[in-house]
This record gives structure tokens, sequence and C-alpha cells, in this order.
């Protein structure tokens, strides 16, 4: 038997967290030194750290629904494909300039997480699950069935996108795709930060924590879900498109169940609930993904299973879960002395 | 309109299909009912039995010597991971659940792949049972006959277990409310090992005899995982009968899908089982 959840709701400390809104912290600017750094320092690896970024932006977007809402879904992917097919199809028969693709992309993806939240999110636990993970399914098999217009399982390519503003064409180094995917990060993280800690934010956590009482207190709580899928959703759509442009391939991987299972993987790596545990947890998992498949393309399964069982089982919150129980044990004992 | 005989044999594969998806999900319905754990791995011991048994192929016995040993094998496998892993497992939340059994199955992926190679593999067919029937214009395959007839004995058989013994019965307690059963004296605990390797060696019987149609390769434990999940969640945590009438309708309908509207392929079966679900979240035959 499981024990019953928290019913007493909100505990103080993360009451506090909640409320100090709005602060740049440390956090962002060593992560924005580190982006600028690579893009001097490594330069062969910036393909490399553009998927890292992207893998950012899929898990951040994920945080949201499952972090804040604790809508538990095996089917993400679902958005980051569509997403993906959508800038893909918007740049091969429509418009090649990226920046409106992205926007064309997430709306896409958000229509489809307000159709698809509406029915799916009246179901709670284990139907939850599977409901979304049918639903990503469906879509892969629509996609796969689709030939004409997706490619089937070649994949959708063949597309150009144009330079960026005009202005910034994609070079063969990645560079321009670099920088570009580093730039769109640090919106969406702008946008999650402040969704999350929006009023908005704050209902959502409310129904993670205890939906009965938010709905005695007056919350529509299947609108707020809804929403707040959406929101998730059209951000993992910018993944997705993000990925398509910068590949200028869209293959049906991108909305394959493995996808699904990675990010939930990048989170629980990183942290849930925290935003900036999916930036821990992605560049951990894509570079030591690589790195493994770069030392044994065929075992490295080994690695990543090995290290999924040994997070849940040591460090359930994460690595962010982990460092900041440390910080806060030495600020503690500072405080104490 | 197709012929008669094509509707037959249409639906003896779509029949044998199904069964195969009953013995591989039954094990997983049982746990599932009693724990509430979403075990990802569950398809994985199916792959076990196959590539058990394939080695035991290869090494010159016939199937039908290969499969018990190979079911009792991954018995073992799943009785050992049950008691070390799992019980890990038990004690975190629902997600890290979900998360733990994922690792687990790449885990069983990479260790395939390691020991048997990434290239599909057929397990080859006794020769008794190769070939075909024909009677009157039909022809059915001697192999997908002997499927359904073993894994409808299976099936009575597990149906005869859960209701009629003292296991079956502990076993519906435990699945019904499982404080409740802890308290009137049942060691929930250890029916539920027995059952999670029972369940393992069902769904290594179901790998096995199931290998032509769903053919091994190392990725075998992710490719049809969501069909059997969808087979469990249909049915109804925790139903063997829900289970079968799922797994059957299921196989019936991906069968005479393809072949009706081969342009959607695999698309009828999920948007069926969503719909479905939508109507009824709990499943066909709820318990809990």
């Amino acid at each position: 038997m499981r024990k019953p959840e928290n019913t007493i709701g909100t505990s103080f400390p993360e009451m506090r967290s909640a409320l100090r809104t709005h602060r740049f912290g440390w956090f962002e600017i060593v992560m924005l030194v580190v982006f600028v750094a690579v893009y001097y320092l490594l330069p062969g690896y910036l393909p490399l750290a553009t998927q890292v970024a992207i893998m950012i932006i899929f898990a951040i977007s994920l945080d949201l629904a499952l972090g804040y809402g604790g809508i538990e879904t095996l089917g993400h992917a679902v958005f980051y494909g569509i997403g993906g097919y959508a800038a893909g199809l918007y740049a091969l028969h429509v418009w090649q300039e990226p920046i409106s693709g992205l926007l064309v992309a997430a709306i896409a993806a958000g229509i489809f997480g307000i159709v698809s939240g509406v029915v799916v999110l009246r179901a709670k636990g284990l139907t939850l699950v599977m409901l979304t993970l049918a639903c990503a399914t469906m879509v892969h098999e629509f996609a796969n069935s689709m030939r004409a217009v997706t490619g089937g399982d070649d994949g959708l390519s063949g597309y150009r996108i144009d330079p960026i503003f005009g202005l910034f064409r994609f070079d063969l180094f990645g560079r321009t795709a670099y920088i570009y995917s580093v730039c769109i990060l640090v919106v969406v993280f702008l946008i999650a930060r402040v969704v999350a800690n929006s009023n908005f934010g704050l209902t959502a956590r409310g129904i993670r924590s205890n939906a009965q009482r938010m709905q005695l207190l007056g919350v529509p709580v299947l609108n707020r879900l809804v929403l707040l899928y959406a929101i998730s959703g059209a951000l993992a759509g910018i993944a997705g498109a993000l990925s398509a442009q910068v590949t200028k391939l869209v293959g049906l991987n991108t909305l394959a169940f493995t996808l699904s299972g990675n990010v939930l993987i990048v989170l629980i790596l990183g942290g849930i609930g925290r935003l900036y545990g999916a930036v821990i947890g992605s560049i951990v998992f894509v570079v030591l993904s690589d790195r493994a498949a770069a030392i044994d393309p065929f075992n490295w399964l080994f690695i990543l299973g090995g290290l999924i069982v040994l997070t849940v089982w040591l460090a359930p919150d994460g690595i962010a879960g982990r460092f900041s129980a440390l910080t806060q044990q030495l600020l503690g004992r500072e405080r104490k002395s | 309109m197709p012929s008669l005989s094509t509707l037959l044999s249409l639906f003896i594969d779509g029949a044998s299909y199904g069964m195969i998806l009953f013995l591989i999900a039954s094990g997983l319905t049982v746990t599932l009912g009693i724990m509430r754990i979403v075990n990802l791995s569950h398809c994985g011991f199916a792959m076990i039995g196959g590539y058990a048994a394939l080695a035991l192929v290869s090494m010159g016995l016939p199937l039908l010597a290969a499969l018990p040993i190979a079911v009792l094998f991954t018995m073992a496998v799943g009785f050992l991971l049950e008691q070390t892993i799992y019980r890990v497992v038990y004690r975190t939340h629902e997600f890290g659940q979900i998360l733990m059994t994922l690792g687990l199955t790449y885990l069983m992926v990479a260790t395939i792949n390691l020991l048997f190679g990434s290239l599909m593999q057929n397990i080859l067919v006794p020769e008794a049972l190769n070939g075909v029937w024909l009677a009157g214009g039909l022809t059915i395959s001697k192999y997908r006959i002997f499927l359904v007839a073993v894994s409808a004995g299976v099936a009575v058989l597990l149906w005869a277990t859960f209701e009629w013994t003292m296991f079956g019965a502990r076993l519906r307690a435990a699945i019904d409310n499982p404080r409740m059963a802890r308290a009137s004296g049942i060691d929930v605990g250890r029916l539920l090992s027995v059952a999670f390797a029972a369940g393992c060696g069902l769904a290594a019987l179901g790998g096995v005899l199931g290998a032509q149609m769903l053919p091994l390769e190392p990725f075998y434990a992710l490719k049809y995982l969501v069909l059997v999940l969808m087979v469990v969640t249909v049915g109804g945590l925790g139903s063997l009968k829900g289970s079968l009438v799922a797994a059957l309708a299921l196989g019936l309908i991906d069968t005479f899908g393809r072949y009706f509207v081969p342009e959607f392929g695999g698309f009828v079966i999920y948007v069926t089982v969503f719909a479905f679900l939508l109507v009824r979240p709990r499943g066909l035959f709820q318990n809990a």
C-alpha cells in the first residue's frame, strides 16, 4: 500500500520558495556563462550543445506539466513531434522564415494540447498515464500511415530554412543554430518561470498537492490543468520545431515512446518541479548518452538503464534535489554556528 | 467483400495473436491489481523467455523441450529481480516506479543485445507443427491452431486456479483490497512474489510461442510494451477475464483493421483503445 498523499497541503518551506518570485539567482548567471563559454571554448561540440539546449526546452515543458501540475504523462513526445512536423511542413509548403515557423509549431502543439487535454485530463493515475501513452502512439501511427504528407518511415526532409531575421544564415559548423537555440531557450525559460511563479502556477501546484481540495476552494481544476497542458505542449512544440529547423529532418522517432521515456529520465535525473532540474538533467543526459554511444555504440543502454535505476533509488529528487538539500544543510549549519 | 474462408483465416490469425497478447498480459494484470505497480519491464520477461528458448533450440533441443526450461528460467530471473530490485521499486512513488522499471527494461535490452546481437531472430517451429491444413478451400496454419489450443488451455487453467483454489481466493482477496487481505492473515508480500514469478513464466510462454508473430529482437521489450499495457488497461486492472477479452478483441481488431484499411495500418487499434478508455476509464471489468 502506498502512503496517503500529504493532505495538509503546502508545507512552509515550499510556500516560501513559491513566493520567492521573479528573482534571478546565481544559477541563471552560471548557465549563461556556461553557454557563452561553450561557444568560444568548444566550437567542435556546438551541434551537441545545440541538442542539449533543445532537450532543456523539452524537459522544461515537461516540468511544467509534471512537476507543477502533477500531470503524469508517458506521451510527451507527441507535442515535440507535432511541433517538429508542423515546423517542417510549414517550411516546406508555406514560408521558410524560422521564427514564424516556431510560432506555428507552438500554436499547433498548443491546440493539440487543449484538444487532447480536455479528454485525457479527466482521468487520473494509471488511466491518465495510459491515455497519454495511447494518444502519443495514436499520433505516431497516424504520422506513419500518412506517408504522402509526413514521409512515413523516411521522415520529413528536403525543406530549407531562411536566415534568421534575414541576416544570419545557418552555417555548416552549427554556430548560428547554436546561438539561435540558446536564445530560444532563454525565452522559453523566462516564459516557464513566469508561468510557474504566477498565480496560475501556484494554483497548478495546489492542484498537484490536492486536486479535490482545490476544487472545493472553487478552482476550475480541469480548466487549469488543460491550460497548463496546452502551455507545456506549446513549449514542447517549440523544442520539436527547433530540432526540425536545425537538423532539417523530422523523423518518426520524434513521436516515439522512447523519446517520451527519455525526457522523463532527463527530468528525474535533474529533479522535478524546479525548472533548473531540467537544465542539469539535460546536460547530464545528452552528454552522457553521446559519450557512452561514442565509446560503445551497442551497449550504451547499459549505462542509461543503470543510471535511471540508481538515480531513482539513491536520489529520488534528482541531482538538483540532492544539491539543494546539500546547500540547505550547509546553510543551516552556518546559521546555527 | 472477401470470401468466408478469408474471413475465417483472418479470424484465426487475430485470435492467435490475441491469445499471445493475453499470455504476456496476464501476469501483468495480476501484479498491477495487487500492487498498483506499472511494471514497464513485463514485456522484457517475455523477451527473456523467447531468447532463452532460442538459445536452447540452437543448442539442438527441440522446441517443446526447450519451452518449459525457458519458462522456468524466466520465472527464476523474475523471482530474483522481484526479491532484489523490485523491493526498492515498491517503496518509491508512483512515477519513480515507472522510471525504475523503464530503466530495468533498458538494462534487459542492453543485455540481450550484448548476448544475442541486434538482428531479428526466429525460433524454428518443429516439423510436426509446420505447414498448413487444407479444408475445403481453407488454408489453416497448423502452428496457429496449436497456439490457440495451448493458450486456451492455459487460460482455462488460470481461470480454474483463480476461481477454485485457495491460492486463487487469496489472490482475489489481495487484488480486491490488499489491506483487508493482510489484516485477515494473508501474506500479501509472499503472494505477490509467487504471482510475480508466475506472471513472468506466463509472459515467457507467450514470448516463446508468439515469436513467429512478435519476432525476437533486443527492442522487443519496448516495442510490444504499449500493446500489452493497453490490453491490461482495457481489460481492467487485476481482471484476468478482462485481459482475455481485451486481448482477443485487440488481436482481432488489429488483424481485421490491417486487412480492410491497410492504409491506416496499426492506427485503427490505437484509436479504438483511446475511444474505449474515454468511455470506460477503468476498463472492461473494473475491479477496484
